[in-house]
């Protein structure tokens, strides 16, 4: 078992029930997407199983421990195993990418090393190679407030990378790219867990990506789980009910919107999509 | 399939270890000219000079005489303070005036006089730096040798520097308003100076009213340090007291310069709030 | 026709009101300056007379020339580099105590924490550099060293509250992120907080250096070593001459950190982490 929620709520201060009664689980190297409105509890539901927040009901078990019962030192041990892809990489505008990235391993580096790498990077080849699946690799000694949205997102994915985590948790990943390069940052994430038989849950708001690279769709809408299914049998009556408030038609990222209404429309996605 | 190429380096690694080799290099004559010994700290004679000292702060010296003789001090420290500011003023207002005069031919109109105006714009100038660059109490130690011990010596030295100060930031003020009612007044036939006056100074008036009264914070403070060069007030006091190395009085005259500073902080600041 | 008589008679009163306040304070203000004129019977309608006045024209005019001869100019060029040093070596000390302070001034460690030394700082920084030096003279003797400590403490007061602010407003999102990815807290602030800290910390520091300068200069008539302590051992000799080198030894010096200062902001800008 990766990850275990067991009717788990979740409340903020402001009395906002951010999400209620999840019952999820997956074993080890699974591929989850979530997918579903603004505001449905993605990101929410991911900081749960990054043991960054904690519920407000119900049970919580990730790669078989309870985080909430770990002693500090434990609990920062178990965080070192599981890596955030953050939509908006909290990165400080003046850090370089190499430091970025190396940032992902400071949860095991003797402190020692973390200060030296700050004067000269410890490990410029394994920054530069994590980069390098992401086709940024000529960026690596640029500094973070001077690449686009979509190249600091990449920064962000490489840091988990090179972390290598036990668990990978993405929120949005990929929201500031395009379509091409979206699609190839997935497959390499995709290509990451599987590597490594590593479990991934990733937050998508783009449905088209999440039915071509994910075996299991969660559905999130109002902090609940409306279905939890594999591709074929996401149908798109439950993808209109589920974004039913955003819009008639679910969110893409492809160059073509879906083609709705045929039952069997998964195959009406271009073909170039269709091999990483 | 990817190169394999040769390790990269740091381009930065140059400029940093360089950096750091200039510094360091910088930092040995540094320390050797400011004669830094953090064992003469400890040494016996100054240990027993400094024991002595801070012994007789416990109880402070709360004899009526001596407090007495401190609110005496107090009283001319304000004193010294607002008479000082008071002619700091005399001598602002009109080199504000002769700056904004000069500077202001292009906003508020064409007119006689121009060349006048720049003479007198760069005697200003000139006159403002040196009074500036100076610091107030080396005004004030000249002024001692000039006309003896006592509070005229502070006055003046505050008047002179805090005068220029005054004037640069009076001519900021004045620069940074709003010209369109001197230039209608222009218009209308009135002379320029007179324009400048009703023109400028309403809008002007309470921003500069403001800088004065903070100044005048900064001049009870400023009348205290150059008491310990003879100006007269509680700095005068207390300069005696340490070099008797009471520190009794000491202690009595530190606490009261405390509450001094504070006192008059609430006061400018009561007055700007009022202000506005 | 009655509602326009009323207003009228509102807003005239208004105004006379106004008026009223102006015209006490204003009153009030001159009884104080004249006051404080009179309370310290100043004399300075003395300086009016002619012969004050010639002798204080002949006392400004013997400033000048200055004194230029070798011996006098190489002293000068000594005691400027004694107080270039005083004023470094001082800051330095100030950024790394002030840092040290900052860090549970800015609330990390607790409110107990945050309130104890904001209070520390608070005193240090109210104590002026002046009585400072006074009290560093006890207790390291005379000389510049005393100078380095007391601008070292009073600057450790005035930048610790500022980096606290920084610290303060700085935001936790980056540090947050590397805390739960698993990192101690500790390099989580230098990876995540400093940086972002960073550019505003040294602008502080520049700019501290800037008024340390003209302070270290003058800390020596406390015999805090330096340019100070030249000027007040010519001036107590009536040498106005040297004294004069030694003013304008001052101004240059001034002007010099300020240029260096200027340069240091300028080149930070484009460095990185």
């Amino acid at each position: 078992m990766s990850f275990q929620l067991d009717n788990v709520g979740l409340r903020y201060p402001n009395e906002q029930q951010a999400l209620s009664r999840i019952t999820l689980g997956a074993g080890r190297g699974e591929r989850i997407a979530v997918i579903g409105p603004s505001g449905a509890g993605k990101t929410s539901l991911l900081r749960l199983l990054a043991a960054a927040l904690r519920p407000s009901d119900g049970r919580i078990e990730v790669l078989q421990q309870k985080p909430w019962q770990l002693s500090s030192r434990a609990l920062r041990r178990l965080r070192c195993r599981i890596g955030v892809v953050h939509q908006k990489p909290p990165i400080p505008g003046r850090q370089r990418a190499v430091t970025a990235i190396l940032a992902g391993r400071l949860g095991v580096w003797p402190w020692w090393k973390s200060v030296l790498s700050l004067i000269y990077p410890a490990d410029i080849d394994g920054a530069e190679a994590q980069l390098a699946r992401l086709e940024l690799a000529d960026r690596l000694f640029e500094r973070c407030d001077r690449l686009s949205g979509g190249q600091l997102q990449r920064v962000g994915v490489a840091r988990v990378l090179y972390q290598q985590p036990d668990l990978i948790l993405a929120d949005e990943p990929v929201s500031a790219m395009d379509p091409t390069l979206a699609n190839h940052t997935i497959s390499q994430l995709v290509n990451e867990a599987s590597s490594r038989s590593v479990t991934m849950v990733a937050s998508l708001h783009a449905v088209d990506l999440a039915l071509h690279w994910f075996p299991r769709i969660v559905g999130l809408k109002g902090g609940a789980v409306a279905f939890d299914l594999p591709p074929v049998r996401v149908s798109d009556a439950l993808l209109r009910d589920l974004y039913a408030s955003e819009s008639s038609v679910p969110p893409t990222q492809g160059l073509e919107p879906l083609a709705l209404p045929e039952p069997g429309f998964r195959h009406a996605m271009p073909r170039k999509f269709l091999s990483p | 399939m990817m190169a394999t190429h040769a390790h990269r380096l740091d381009p930065d690694a140059l400029k940093r270890a360089t950096g750091l080799l200039v510094g360091l290099l910088l930092l040995w004559p540094l320390l050797v000219l400011s004669q830094f010994q953090p064992a003469a700290l400890f040494e016996a004679r100054n240990l027993m000079a400094m024991a002595n000292f801070l012994k007789g702060f416990v109880p402070p010296e709360m004899s009526a005489d001596f407090l007495g003789r401190t609110v005496t001090a107090t009283i001319e420290t304000l004193a010294i303070a607002t008479a000082g500011v008071a002619l700091a003023f005399l001598i602002a207002a009109p080199l504000a005036l002769a700056m904004t005069r000069a500077l202001s031919i292009a906003r508020i109109g064409p007119g006689p006089g121009r060349h006048l105006s720049d003479v007198l714009h760069a005697i200003a100038r000139v006159l403002l730096v040196s009074l500036r660059g100076v610091p107030e109490l080396v005004w004030a130690l000249v002024f001692v040798r000039a006309l003896g011990l006592g509070a005229a010596a502070g006055v003046l030295a505050l008047a002179i520097t805090y005068g220029g100060m005054l004037a640069k930031v009076y001519a900021e003020i004045l620069e940074s308003c709003d010209a369109e009612p001197a230039r209608v007044l222009l218009q209308a036939g009135s002379r320029r100076t007179l324009a400048l006056l009703y023109g400028l100074l309403p809008n002007a008036a309470q921003e500069m009213v403001s800088y004065t009264v903070y100044r005048w914070e900064c001049a009870v403070r400023a009348s205290v340090v150059m008491g310990f060069v003879g100006a007269g007030g509680l700095g005068q006091l207390m300069d005696q007291a340490m070099k008797m190395l009471n520190g009794g009085e000491a202690a009595t005259i530190l606490i009261v310069f405390i509450l001094l500073v504070l006192l008059a902080d609430a006061i400018s600041a009561g007055l700007r709030r009022q202000l506005s | 026709m009655s509602a326009d008589h009323t207003t009228m008679s509102a807003d005239r009163s208004k105004a006379f009101h106004v008026c009223t306040t102006c015209l006490l304070t204003l009153v009030m203000l001159s009884a104080l300056i004249i006051g404080s004129f009179a309370y310290l019977s100043l004399g300075l309608n003395r300086l009016f007379t002619l012969d004050a006045a010639q002798e204080l024209g002949r006392f400004f005019l013997s400033f000048f020339p200055p004194d230029v001869s070798r011996d006098f100019v190489a002293k000068t060029a000594k005691a400027s580099l004694e107080t270039l040093a005083i004023s470094a070596v001082g800051t330095l000390l100030a950024v790394a105590c002030g840092l040290l302070l900052a860090l549970p001034a800015s609330g990390r460690y607790g409110a107990g924490m945050r309130a104890v030394t904001r209070f520390m700082l608070n005193l240090l920084r109210s104590v002026p550099e002046l009585v400072w030096a006074a009290l560093m003279v006890l207790a390291a003797g005379l000389g510049p060293f005393a100078g380095t400590l007391a601008l070292a403490a009073h600057t450790s007061g005035v930048l610790g509250r500022l980096f606290a602010e920084a610290l303060e407003n700085a935001p936790r999102a980056p540090a947050g992120a590397l805390v739960e990815a698993g990192a101690t807290p500790a390099v989580a602030f230098l990876y995540g907080t400093l940086p972002l800290v960073f550019p505003q910390l040294l602008a502080y520091t520049l700019y501290r250096w800037e008024m340390n300068i003209r302070m270290a200069a003058i800390l020596g008539f406390v015999g805090a070593g330096g340019l100070g302590q030249m000027l007040y051992y010519e001036l107590s000799l009536f040498h106005q001459a040297q004294a004069c080198t030694v003013i304008i030894a001052m101004l240059l010096l001034t002007a010099l950190v300020d240029g260096l200062s200027a340069t240091l902001r300028q080149r930070q800008v484009s460095a990185h982490v």
